[in-house]
């Protein structure tokens, strides 16, 4: 099997190898027929590369040892569907999902694209071929995914029980498309400036794929902010660790693309920032993947011990450097087509939401990469925490919050004053409203948080007076009930809809993260069996210890589980019944004893909450298992079970288990009460669906897809008459 | 097992060499250059979204009468200098490649997208 794996890398290799010297010849010498070639390289390199994953998925769901990424990822206990999902979990096996992924999405443009874009296809191809050709580069040269050890051993080391939640497991693959997917407009973008064709066609074509990619980066960051707060035992959705950084940088990046593409498509405007912001993001998922695998940091989120770091800044050197040629060299065609009619535009507004997203880029990148780079030059550590983030971050993000509302009731190309003083009575009186109900009710304290309530009131009302001026205009052209009214209006402008949509969500995504962030309250402290504590308004009680030997309630392969029940409170109603726990991992070292090891890998909380549309009763449980009389037990089986009993093993666990039981240690306990998180899971919900209708074909061109299929129908049977 | 492997290795490699080496060996053709035809179709659809997108606004009170009446005169002499050069470009492509495409006269209804 892993002869077939490693075969396949080579072969990719030598096709991608021939498909950029194939594009690049038939580009020189404009002979469709080598351009064509090449492109059906990149659809041999799928077939290749598909054919790769799924031996390494067949060696990791047969428990297939021999391969060393199986080995250190899986194991015996580690349950199947953990176990199919392991592949992306080491360096090896995510760079080899990396480029699948890239040859996917290569091949759907080059197919959608193979009768249009001639002159700027080839580029594209080699460029997405040169992609391809580094990753499975560092697949040969530096992380083989098809390495073997022989004799296997007879058990894997096991998944980082950190990774072993379902929504991490849907991570990884969500944000893989979306950094793939961004190198779909990279491509196109290079290609255009290299074959000068920088008019709006290849703006045209790429469109779905940038949305694509934000649509797919924003559902992978919102995967991992809900398995940050729902998995680690901290508490938090968001804690500016480098890596989370890195994949909301080309989000941001594309999202400010996103608008100003419009600007292009329509005045032909904006076309150096346009092909700016492509290279950018492109270039940021890049460094992104970069920040993972080069070895520089110790997230949770990156591969300890890379050593990729010199070849990723090869590649980021040269794409900084070739786009920054490429725009200055091709700046005379880049020139704006038309000018902006008035300031007061929508054109402006989305200018204004451009720089505003880039410069929260900016203060990312900033606060990631400086403390890297300082290090690097002084080798002393720097970081910048989250109070430097929130300092810069939250202003802008007020700013924005607000221009999503404004842009949508200005008119495009020039708008006048008294139109849009009667367009703002409403979401400047549901500001006013929030900012009075919010003092009436005595919020006086976080002003910031009040700021951005009003702000996302100020969205909110905006979009939704849209939606209902859309729903009455079309019912006077229609006279249709309202619902079929707004299902048609929506249907029909599923852009502009769409993209309001999505505002709504990112209003409703704000609010929950407002509230969460500055009205939260969050209690540390042992307690005892019998004993409570006061978190915000509930009295949570610790009524009595759990454990399990195991039989993991969580399905997540752990050893040993200990918790606690918790009896939530407010006044004299009971509120809620919490069971957050602790497992224990088998840690496979013989040199912890042969009870020891069955539990002396990894803890991992299992956090308990009680999620609610008005606030969260969050917990989460340290139990004490070096306790004295508990590890007394481990100590007296350590000696006396050899290593080769793990089921007496097991039998010792229980007894212990049992002890804990019966005299329980206090236990530590993190206690969050916090308003409103609800809101950024469904916000972040609405950004979906708002995206999805955005991507979703135009019936238009359904229709026409329709009928150039009748067309291609009815000419195959005059042919046969 | 090996046996299996080393087929299945062959049989991937005859596909590959196959697909790839198809447009070589059959000597291969492409169709009318379209690439023109496309800048000036994404043109005129960019065109007619604008003209919708106003419509769009004056119905939602965004712009006056007098303001859309002035845009909209714009944006319809610039779609038709877009039609224009359309119909030139395919008078200069040949009658039989110029058939295959619709030249639509005005925008579909309603559709932005």
């Amino acid at each position: 099997m892993a002869v077939l794996g490693r075969s396949c890398l080579l072969l990719g290799l030598v096709v991608c190898a021939y498909g950029i010297g194939a594009s690049l010849y038939g580009a020189r010498t404009t002979q469709p027929q080598w351009v064509e070639s090449a492109r059906r390289s990149v659809y041999a390199l799928a077939l290749i590369l598909t054919v790769a994953i799924a031996v390494l998925e067949i060696a990791f769901l047969r428990n297939d040892f021999v391969f060393n990424t199986v080995a250190d990822t899986s194991s015996r206990t580690t349950p199947t569907f953990y176990r199919a999902a392991a592949v992306w979990a080491s360096q090896e096996g995510s760079l080899l999902l990396w480029a699948w992924l890239l040859s996917l999405w290569s091949s759907l443009v080059l197919f959608l694209t193979r009768r249009r874009l001639r002159e700027v296809v080839p580029y594209a191809i080699a460029i997405l071929l040169g992609f391809g050709s580094f990753f499975i580069s560092l697949m040969v040269f530096y992380a083989n995914p098809f390495q073997t050890t022989t004799p296997a051993p007879a058990e894997g080391v096991g998944l980082d029980p950190l990774l072993r939640f379902p929504t991490m497991m849907i991570h990884p693959p969500m944000l893989y498309s979306g950094y793939t997917l961004c190198m779909i407009p990279l491509a196109f973008g290079i290609g255009a400036l290299i074959a000068r064709r920088v008019d709006a066609e290849w703006i045209r074509v790429i469109r779905r794929f940038s949305l694509a990619a934000w649509l797919f980066l924003g559902i992978g960051i919102l995967l991992g902010a809900r398995w940050s707060y729902s998995e680690l035992g901290w508490g938090g959705y968001w804690g500016w660790d480098p890596v989370e950084n890195a994949s909301l940088m080309p989000w941001l990046t594309g999202t400010a693309f996103l608008h100003s593409l419009m600007i292009q498509e329509k005045r032909g405007m904006l076309k150096v920032w346009n092909v700016s912001l492509v290279l950018a993001t492109g270039t940021l998922a890049i460094m992104g993947t970069f920040l993972v695998r080069s070895g520089i940091l110790s997230s949770i989120h990156a591969f300890g011990g890379a050593t990729l770091g010199v070849p990723f800044v090869c590649l980021i050197g040269a794409l900084i450097g070739g786009s920054i040629y490429l725009v200055v060299s091709r700046r005379e065609m880049l020139r704006s087509e038309h000018r902006l009619d008035s300031l007061f535009s929508r054109e402006s507004f989305f200018m204004a939401n451009n720089l505003v997203l880039v410069a929260l880029c900016f203060v990312i990148f900033w606060g990631t990469y400086f403390p890297l780079i300082s290090e690097a030059l002084t080798g002393q550590e720097a970081s910048v925490g989250p109070p430097w983030f929130d300092r810069y971050t939250v202003p802008l993000a007020l700013v924005l919050v607000l221009l999503s509302g404004i842009g949508p009731v200005i008119a495009w190309r020039r708008a006048t004053f008294a139109n849009a003083r009667r367009n703002f009575v409403v979401p400047i009186g549901a500001a006013l409203v929030t900012l009075t109900a919010l003092l009436a009710v005595g919020i006086t304290q976080k002003p910031l948080a009040i700021t951005m309530f009003c702000c996302a009131a100020f969205a909110l009302a905006s979009v939704g007076q849209e939606f209902f001026r859309g729903v009455r205009a079309r019912r006077a052209m229609t006279h249709d009930a309202p619902p079929i009214a707004l299902l048609a209006l929506v249907r029909r402008n599923r852009r502009r809809y769409g993209g309001y949509v999505v505002h709504m969500g990112m209003a409703v995504l704000f609010i929950g993260v407002a509230a969460s962030s500055s009205f939260r309250h969050q209690t540390e402290l042992g307690l005892s069996p019998g004993q409570s504590a006061k978190v915000g308004p509930y009295t949570i009680r610790y009524v009595r210890p759990t454990a399990h030997v195991v039989n993991d309630p969580a399905h997540t392969g752990s050893t040993l589980n200990l918790g606690a029940v918790l009896n939530v409170t407010k006044g004299s109603r009971h509120v809620a019944t919490l069971h957050p726990s602790q497992g224990y991992y088998d840690s496979s070292d013989p040199t912890q004893g042969s009870v020891g090891h069955l539990i002396g890998g990894q803890a991992v909380s299992h956090i308990s909450m009680s999620a609610g549309v008005t606030r969260d009763i969050w917990s989460a449980i340290e139990p004490d298992i070096s306790a004295p009389p508990l590890q007394k037990i481990i100590n007296a089986a350590n000696k006396t079970i050899p290593l080769v009993r793990p089921d007496e093993g097991l039998l010792a666990l229980a007894y212990m288990a049992g002890a804990y039981l019966r005299h329980p240690p206090p236990a530590q306990f993190n206690f969050i009460d916090s308003p409103l998180v609800m809101w950024i899971w469904i916000g972040g919900l609405i950004v979906l669906a708002g995206g999805l209708i955005v991507l979703w074909p135009a019936p238009s061109t359904v229709r026409g897809r329709v009928r150039a299929l009748a067309r291609v129908g009815l000419a195959r049977r005059l042919a046969r008459a | 097992m090996s046996v299996w492997i080393a087929i299945v290795t062959v049989l991937l490699l005859a596909v590959v060499v196959l697909l790839i080496s198809a447009p070589l060996r059959t000597g291969w053709k492409t169709g009318p250059d379209t690439d023109r035809r496309a800048e000036l179709e994404a043109a005129r659809e960019g065109k007619y979204r604008e003209i919708r997108d106003a419509e769009l606004d004056f119905r939602t009170g965004k712009l006056s009468r007098e303001d859309h009446q002035t845009i909209d005169a714009e944006l319809r002499a610039e779609a038709l200098e877009i039609l224009d050069r359309l119909q030139a470009n395919d008078a200069s492509m040949g009658e039989s490649e110029a058939s295959a495409p619709n030249v639509e006269a005005s925008p579909p209804q309603t559709d932005t997208d």
